[in-house]
């Protein structure tokens, strides 16, 4: 889905308008516009850029200095797979290694069908119930690799039906 | 007539909301509602109860029953037989009363305090436990000099891991010249493996704002900010409901209490950047740059947030502010050792029978936490060590067991205090593994400021990458502490400064780990696969061809009933054999 | 929640003193030196009056603002004929159990026993012998 200039929606703006016109609101507009599109290409980088009168070339840096921010779609289904101490030593690297090769893709792709996209990410604070994998928000706990085929199949039933509710 | 004669108290914690705790609430309340006992009952989400390890949980007062990993499928029988009949479920059991289980026992909550027994979200629940007290005490019979020689007096040290004498960075905010101050909470908790701040912030909201106002009159600020992860929305979401309260109860903005002081607060959400913990990064990230440090003098409490005179100081530091004021600083500094004041929250994670948060006085013995509170080593395996202060700090061995917690013994072990990560590790732990494991969050977390910091880590990820393939040679040995060395001394930051720490401290400790992965080319914990060797004890073989038949390259040759034979040069090392082998048959060295 | 800015610490304290309802039985709970009072809630209390009973001992409680009194429901006792049965067990006294009660002898209870340290000796059940 690539975005082009005239898709950016008008809550953007009318969010950069609410603002007061202080300095230091870039990283909130930022949070916005990921929040809206789902990521930051290089137009809405630009938009973000002109609207807020500062060069094009900050925004690109304050955006890519962020690992939260992203300047490439991801999957309709985002897991995530904790590699923070506490599920590293309870071998979350297996947990990841299988996510790969069910998924076909690498940490930090997307798949084909824009249908999944994978990412190692760095404690989620359920230290608990490590290894901790989490797909769009749901949290999964003491995830062991063979539950993997399984977690991943849960989406692919889900991403079916909802392709059928939208036929409706 | 209040006539509610019992309260149902879920935890609301992240861990145990990952673990259906939500669910567990609506459940009860159905069931409730179905018995008709919604006068009469009450349930409730509550802050973490700390006991991650067991969660769901769910504790019941008047009677103080805890129960452990409770699924909404327990609601019916929880209210049938302990509401309805008054009988204990036996069977959701941990202990008797809190007070039994050894997980609470020695533990002693301050910044905790609140955390499983108020409402994060009624402002209510905390002013009925003392809430805002503090503040208002403050505000109608102390001035500013008067509350920081209180915090100073305390001797409570800055909780993110420096252990700053938190008073003190009040009194230099508050006498630096300047119209405009501003506090700052700094809630950007990066440390893989910490979660107490967060559980502070959705346990327990209002006692950081509390404090930060407390704080805002000692230094002369008007305007508050929480810089907190955007990987935290839950409790970027409490906090936000509770300056909304806070602000309809008159208790932030304009005259607080009728005096002449008024303050607000803000929230600036971070964007997964763990340099942003470092108080100058943080605050250009407030500005809405790139969260890179700066060289400190002058410090934030001159020149800090817009260049105003700023006191950035941490959750759980803030936590123990209003205690300290309602008690005085002689209670406070009465507790821990000589120079380490007060408690510290850790977070029990890894191999470690009891995960959780928990509070204890400074000056506990390591062994103690590990062993009283966290239950020991999981699956009877042997301690190996405990890593302590996240990526900046280091492993302690099990021969360091009795040391006490405090800052200094902890930085005297070659690791530190930090933000409280405690990761316990195992026999099965290599720890040129976890030395490499740190190094790689530290590349990648490097902001690129400083050469030592952005190449020298990269380089000694590289040298640990070959050591832990059996490439590495003993000179390599000698030159990570040398390029360990340089990049503490040479970088700007905390981050830097620290980030050879991990290293520094396994090659310390463990030295003759590093030697067999060098030496031997054997990886004494079985952890680095590369360096592992699997082969078919001829003895044990019953030729059953199972191995062969699970084998993905194929390696495995051999006919049936007869001996197999791995072929070593094709072989990948998957492990598959080895678990498959019906028989033990097949080593792994 | 209520809109009303509180303007004083005065006001906070009277807001807190409101509050405490919501949070006393938690804090009851938490100290290890209350008085325990177990009402009998198996199917037979509950029928002999019970609820009426356990909502009167929690009304007077709430009424002489007792801190640290937990009223909890418990099961059967055995002695199913001398119910609504109500026990009072105070920190290292014997437990009183008192028979038939209703929501008339469940005040005195709180008033006389709980308040007085008064032992209502013509509606006890006398246990001795019988456990």
């Amino acid at each position: 889905m690539p975005l082009d200039a005239s898709a950016i929606s008008p809550e953007l703006d009318i969010f950069i308008d609410s603002l007061d016109s202080r300095d230091g609101v870039l990283m909130p507009v930022l949070h916005k516009a990921q929040e809206l599109y789902g990521y930051l290409p290089v137009t809405v980088q630009n938009h973000i850029a002109e609207r807020l009168k500062i060069p094009a070339a900050k925004v690109f840096g304050v955006v890519t200095f962020y690992s939260f921010f992203c300047t490439a779609p991801k999957g309709k289904f985002k897991v995530s797979v904790c590699m923070g101490t506490a599920c590293f030593v309870r071998d979350a690297q297996a947990v990841l290694e299988r996510f790969k090769s069910q998924l076909g893709i690498g940490a930090g792709e997307v798949s084909g069908d824009m249908m999944f996209s994978l990412d190692a990410l760095r404690c989620v604070g359920a230290c608990g119930l490590a290894p901790v994998v989490s797909v769009n928000g749901k949290v999964y706990g003491r995830v062991a690799p063979d539950d993997v085929e399984g977690i991943v199949e849960e989406y692919l039933v889900k991403g079916g039906q909802n392709d059928e509710r939208h036929k409706d | 007539m209040n006539r509610i004669r019992m309260h149902m108290l879920v935890c609301g914690g992240t861990g145990c909301v990952s673990c259906d705790s939500t669910e567990v609430k609506d459940a009860l309340v159905r069931e409730i509602m179905e018995h008709g006992l919604e006068n009469e009952v009450q349930v409730t989400i509550t802050g973490c109860f700390g006991f991650c390890e067991k969660g769901p949980i769910v504790k019941v007062y008047p009677d103080n029953v805890f129960y452990v990993r409770v699924s909404p499928d327990d609601a019916k029988i929880l209210v049938g037989e302990h509401v309805i009949k008054g009988r204990v479920v036996e069977k959701l059991l941990y202990g008797d009363t809190p007070s039994d289980i050894p997980f609470y026992k020695k533990q002693m909550r301050i910044a905790l305090r609140n955390c499983g027994l108020i409402d994060p979200e009624k402002i209510e629940d905390y002013i009925s436990v003392d809430g805002y007290e503090a503040l208002g005490r403050v505000l109608t019979g102390m001035t500013p000099q008067q509350v920081i020689g209180v915090i100073k007096g305390s001797g409570l040290g800055g909780r993110g891991g420096g252990g700053f004498p938190t008073g003190l960075k009040w009194e230099l905010t508050a006498k630096a010249a300047g119209d405009k101050k501003y506090v700052i909470c700094n809630a950007d908790e990066g440390d893989p493996g910490a979660f107490m701040d967060r559980s502070i912030l959705e346990g327990d909201p209002h006692s950081i704002l509390e404090a930060m106002a407390i704080a805002g009159y000692a230094v002369g600020a008007d305007e508050g900010v929480v810089y907190i992860r955007a990987e935290y929305p839950l409790a970027v979401e409490r906090l936000q409901k509770a300056i909304n309260q806070a602000e309809a109860f008159g208790l932030l903005g304009d005259h607080i209490l009728g005096s002449d002081f008024s303050f607000r607060v803000g929230i600036n959400l971070g964007a997964g950047a763990f340099v942003c913990g470092e108080e100058t990064s943080l605050m250009n990230s407030v500005q809405g740059g790139r969260g890179e440090p700066r060289i400190k003098p002058p410090f934030p409490s001159e020149t800090g947030l817009w260049s105003k005179p700023t006191s950035i100081n941490n959750v759980e530091t803030f936590a123990n502010i209003c205690p300290i004021i309602l008690n005085g600083a002689e209670w406070f500094s009465g507790i821990g050792t000589e120079k380490s004041k007060g408690t510290k929250v850790f977070a029990l994670a890894g191999k470690i029978n009891n995960v959780g948060l928990v509070e204890v006085p400074m000056g506990m013995r390591l062994g103690d936490i590990i062993y009283s509170i966290g239950g020991g080593v999981r699956g009877g395996k042997s301690f190996k060590a405990v890593q302590t202060g996240g990526p900046s700090g280091g492993c302690i061995p099990a021969s360091m067991l009795d040391i006490s917690i405090d800052y200094e013994s902890l930085s005297e072990t070659g690791s530190m205090m930090g933000s409280g990560g405690m990761i316990v590790m195992d026999e099965d732990d290599c720890m040129v593994n976890i030395a490499k494991f740190y190094l790689e969050f530290t590349v990648d977390e490097s902001c690129g400021k400083c050469t030592p910091c952005r190449i020298g880590n990269r380089r000694m990820h590289e040298i640990l990458s070959r050591i832990t393939k059996g490439g590495g040679t003993l000179d390599d040995l000698e030159q990570l502490k040398d390029l360990g060395e340089i990049i503490k001394i040479c970088s700007l930051c905390g981050l830097g400064q620290t980030a050879p720490n991990p290293v520094l401290s396994t090659l310390h400790h463990f030295y003759d780990e590093y030697e067999a992965h060098i030496v031997d080319k054997r990886c004494p914990a079985g952890a680095c696969t590369e360096l592992l060797r699997y082969t078919i004890i001829a003895e044990k073989c019953i030729g059953c061809t199972l191995c062969a038949r699970s084998c993905p390259v194929p390696c495995i040759s051999g006919e049936r009933k007869k001996v197999h034979d791995i072929i070593q040069e094709k072989c990948i090392k998957c492990g598959i054999c080895y678990k498959k082998c019906p028989v033990d048959a097949i080593e792994r060295k | 929640m209520s809109g009303t800015k509180i303007k004083t610490l005065d006001e906070l304290r009277k807001i807190r003193e409101r509050s405490k309802a919501g949070t006393k039985l938690r804090l009851t709970g938490e100290s290890g030196n209350r008085v325990t009072i177990s009402v009998g809630m198996a199917t037979c209390g509950i029928a002999a009056g019970a609820r009426a009973v356990m909502g009167a001992l929690i009304d007077s409680i709430n009424e002489n603002n007792l801190e640290n009194v937990a009223v909890v429901a418990t099961g059967c006792l055995g002695y199913c004929y001398a119910e609504p049965l109500v026990v009072v067990t105070v920190p290292e006294e014997k437990p009183v159990h008192y028979a038939n009660v209703d929501e008339d002898l469940a005040r005195k209870i709180i008033e006389l026993h709980v308040i007085g340290g008064e032992i209502i000796g013509n509606s006890q059940l006398i246990t001795d012998g019988l456990t």
